[in-house]
């Protein structure tokens, strides 16, 4: 029960920072690579001002799996490491902590991209 | 010439028919589901990583990687277009969106070599997303360092 209840929280959250993004995109004129940045972005900012991660406490994955979320590990990884590192931190700790996601984003990435072609537009 | 003008006086009409409906709530009840799915099946893996003695994080992490082999094959295969059909913004916004958008530009441009075509491409959507995400984290880093 307490699983489901986990589940329904990542649904609902995930799901709501999803149809946002929908809403933008039928209502504005932004196409979908600048939503991704304006998501990622509003992630980043929301966690310096501290308010992403109560989400990410309450929805996990529904926090953390949308673009969004790609920007609070940025931000909260680069603040991290300033506590550890000092200064230099700022530099190192973003991409270091999303650096899983982003390597396996481009080494899978290329080997499904080499290894399929596109559907032929008929 | 009386055509041309009835022509004219109907024309906003068939444009209006033949324009797409404004779906704003359809379509994002669609992206609700869809969004909500994803983030769920990411959770569920980060619940099974747990249960087999992961530390959270490291589950959390070991998570994202999974959605994001997950959307490349399913990218591959043409599946995940489907879904982005379905679901806009609730297949796009997900880490598998960003995914999937490395992948679907990098196969397209296939033809234009391995390195300029799809080492290159890869990044058409991507790039922008690395490059505002590292601004952000060494201002944010910065900016916490003085304060």
């Amino acid at each position: 029960m307490d699983l489901f209840m986990e589940l329904l929280k990542t649904f609902v959250v995930g799901g709501i920072i999803c149809s946002i993004g929908q809403i933008l995109l039928d209502r504005t004129k932004l196409t979908g690579g600048r939503i991704m940045v304006l998501f990622l972005l509003a992630g980043a900012v929301l966690t310096a001002l501290g308010l992403y991660e109560p989400l990410v406490n309450f929805a996990g994955a529904g926090a953390t799996v949308p673009i969004s979320g790609f920007g609070y590990a940025l931000v909260k990884g680069a603040i991290e490491e300033v506590g550890k590192e000092g200064f230099m931190g700022a530099f190192s700790g973003g991409i270091k902590a999303t650096s899983a996601g982003i390597t396996a984003a481009i080494v899978f990435g290329y080997m499904a991209a080499l290894l399929s072609n596109p559907k032929s537009k008929s | 010439m009386a055509n041309i003008k009835q022509l004219k006086n109907e024309y906003p009409q068939i444009v209006k028919e033949h324009s797409p409906k404004n779906k704003v709530m359809i379509n994002s009840a669609k992206a609700f589901l869809v969004g909500g799915a994803i983030c769920t099946i990411g959770q569920g893996f980060t619940e099974i990583y747990k249960y087999y003695g992961m530390a959270k994080d490291d589950a959390q992490m070991v998570s994202t990687v999974t959605l994001i082999l997950l959307s490349a094959i399913f990218t591959g295969f043409n599946i995940y277009d489907n879904i982005g059909k379905f679901g806009g913004a609730g297949a796009a916004i997900p880490i598998t969106g960003f995914a999937n958008a490395m992948v679907s530009s990098a196969m397209e441009f296939k033809k234009e070599g391995y390195v300029y075509g799809m080492g290159a491409k890869l990044f058409t959507i991507a790039g922008p997303v690395i490059v505002f995400g590292a601004i952000a984290s060494v201002v944010a880093g910065i900016i916490f360092y003085f304060v």
